[in-house]
């Protein structure tokens, strides 16, 4: 099985503070609006450097979404920053009216989304993010697993016309995909191939679902890892294959299992390849204080559950 | 006046209409708003007629405009609806001056037309930029493009209409909050203080206070054009606002209409905001307004 070396931990955050300072360069029409959450969403170098393509807003999210449709018109790139939380839940209508339904061409850019955001507690860790945001039509909808990954995306989407959301969090984690990757939106990438298992990893989830194919491969189970960043559009020509091959599949995502991920698998497969599958997801549940560790292990999401999905799946062929 | 040769319908071609022209051009909005409304036994009537006069003089006199419609509008005026339900006074404007066909009005609200129940800009219709009708959004939207056109050292500039009981949604305030502390002053807000919303007069459901004191409190410029079914007036405000610009403040016009104006029996009541004329009413309306410029 194809081994990854971890590189370094570094948070996505940083990965999407950098990508934009890049995009500062080279891109003349893009520009950043943040909500008071400069230094959270590292955008500092992008506002340092082009203070007059950056857009302090205050707390003022709904504002924010509406002023970035606007500066559309005339060709600007808007980037929006803050939490996953008031990127979404807070700012849903301003989103569908002004940004989907209007097809401008903003990208939502979330940090801190899920669980791993921590001791900050469940008002500000979103779980619901991915499904808000894919059920709207147009949107595109990116969940990154590290810092490699969350720049390339950052300067990929400057490059896609239409409304793009853009997910990634807090804590410092694994980097492990190369650093001259090159994005493609709605591609998925196969990390290991394996025969017994699919194993559709996404954002923080990926790094674990590599930990839990070196356990498996060590009980004698080979497991494939897909790491989907792209939930919409969703590479179904790539699940499918790998599904076929192995005959079934745990989805992994820091997210409810009600609208996430594991759901637009389960609707690939069932209009096209009815397969047994297991969720790596939260329960419908509300996360709470603690660290980032502490909780993927409190509610399931890491390594482990992987494995003992994988297991629970097999048995269901 | 559109900058452009292309309009399906000038005044006068490349002169400004003259107040009986605009007075015409105003009578002829009125039947297309109720004969819209009429036809599909839906739509919002009261406020469209209230501020019939208001969207002819933006089109008609004030906004330098391409009627040759680019989504990006660099290097012209652009206006903004927030307040999304009074579509049928917008697209009769915008059909009347040249952006689509007038007998397009034909469709409004209908299956598969361009002229949906609130504006938007997802079936391509000229004139639209931004989708409307979940109130409070259009203040923000506006001042994306206005910091675009400045961006762009682009120096025309950008009109709004609000209604007044859309200023009780509380995104406006974070607008009004954030045009005032970052000197967007290439914008100029209207509010059309009718006093009426859906549910009532709005001194009834919710009282709104001073509305001057508020948007002066908040750093605008605030101008009050009091006889705002007057399209002189409305001229004369819109200039001297225009006048205002450019200097480090966000201008406000609040200007005072009466809802239903035009037609007797829908004036000065809420009961026409959102509820369309039968054959007798639609008959009784458009005898007090006949037809200038041809109907549809």
């Amino acid at each position: 099985m194809k081994k990854y070396t971890n590189t370094g931990n570094k948070d996505t955050r940083s990965g999407f503070g950098d990508g934009l300072a890049e995009l500062g360069r080279t891109n003349e029409n893009v520009v950043a609006l943040c909500a008071d959450l400069t230094g959270s969403l590292k955008m500092d170098e992008f506002k340092a450097n082009y203070p007059e393509r950056f857009f302090q807003t205050g707390i003022a999210e709904a504002n924010m979404i509406g002023i970035a449709s606007g500066m559309t018109i005339g060709g600007k790139i808007p980037f929006t920053g803050t939490f996953a939380n008031f990127s979404t839940g807070r700012v849903y209508d301003q989103i569908r009216q002004s940004v989907a339904y209007s097809e401008k061409n903003v990208k939502i850019c979330a940090s801190h989304a899920g669980l791993t955001l921590g001791e900050d507690g469940a008002t500000h860790q979103i779980l619901e993010d991915i499904g808000l945001m894919k059920m709207l039509p147009g949107m595109t909808v990116i969940n990154t697993c590290d810092y490699n990954q969350t720049k390339a995306a950052t300067i990929a989407i400057a490059e896609h016309v239409g409304p793009v959301y853009l997910r990634f969090g807090r804590p410092k984690v694994a980097n492990f995909t190369t650093a001259d990757q090159k994005f493609e939106i709605g591609k998925a990438v196969n990390l290991t191939e394996g025969k017994d298992v699919t194993i559709i990893a996404t954002g923080h989830l990926v790094w674990e679902a590599l930990i839990a194919a070196e356990q498996l491969e060590e009980k004698g189970i080979s497991a494939e890892v897909i790491n989907i960043h792209t939930i919409k559009p969703l590479d179904e020509a790539a699940i499918l294959a790998s599904v076929k091959k192995t005959g079934c599949v745990v989805t992994a995502e820091e997210h409810n299992f009600l609208g996430g991920l594991g759901e637009s698998v389960a609707r690939t497969l069932t209009l096209n390849h009815p397969t047994p599958q297991e969720f790596v997801a939260t329960n419908d549940t509300f996360g709470e204080s603690g660290t980032p560790e502490e909780l993927m292990e409190k509610y399931g999401l890491n390594a482990d559950a992987i494995v003992k999905a994988s297991e629970k799946v097999i048995k269901r062929k | 006046m559109p900058n452009t040769q292309e309009a399906a319908f000038q005044i006068n071609n490349a002169e400004m209409p003259n107040t009986q022209q605009l007075e015409d051009f105003v009578t002829q909005v009125r039947r297309d708003i109720v004969r819209q409304v009429h036809k599909v036994n839906s739509g919002h009537p009261g406020g469209s007629l209230g501020c019939a006069e208001f969207i002819t003089a933006l089109y008609q006199d004030v906004m330098d405009y391409n009627s040759n419609f680019n989504m990006d509008g660099i290097g012209e005026d652009l206006f903004f609806l927030s307040n999304g339900h009074i579509s049928p006074v917008f697209y009769s404007v915008l059909a009347r001056s040249g952006f689509f066909p007038v007998e397009e009005l034909n469709t409004f609200r209908l299956l598969n037309s361009r002229l949906q129940g609130h504006p938007t800009t997802h079936d391509g219709l000229q004139g639209v930029r931004t989708s409307s009708g979940s109130l409070g959004q259009g203040m923000s939207v506006a001042i994306g493009a206005a910091l675009t056109k400045k961006m762009n050292n682009d120096s025309h500039l950008i009109f709004t209409l609000h209604g007044d009981g859309e200023l009780q949604e509380g995104q406006n305030w974070e607008a009004i909050m954030y045009a005032a502390g970052n000197k967007v002053d290439n914008i100029i807000s209207t509010v059309d203080l009718n006093g009426q919303q859906i549910d009532g007069a709005t001194d009834e459901v919710l009282p709104m206070g001073n509305i001057k004191a508020k948007f002066e409190a908040f750093g605008w410029d605030v101008l009050e054009v009091k006889e705002g079914n007057n399209i002189t007036k409305i001229i004369e405000g819109l200039k001297e606002a225009k006048s205002r610009t450019g200097k480090g403040k966000p201008v406000c016009i609040l200007l005072h209409t009466i809802m239903g104006h035009g037609v007797d029996f829908m004036m000065h009541t809420h009961k026409w905001h959102g509820v369309a004329p039968n054959d007798e009413q639609l008959k009784d309306a458009l005898a007090q307004n006949p037809a200038t410029l041809g109907d549809y």
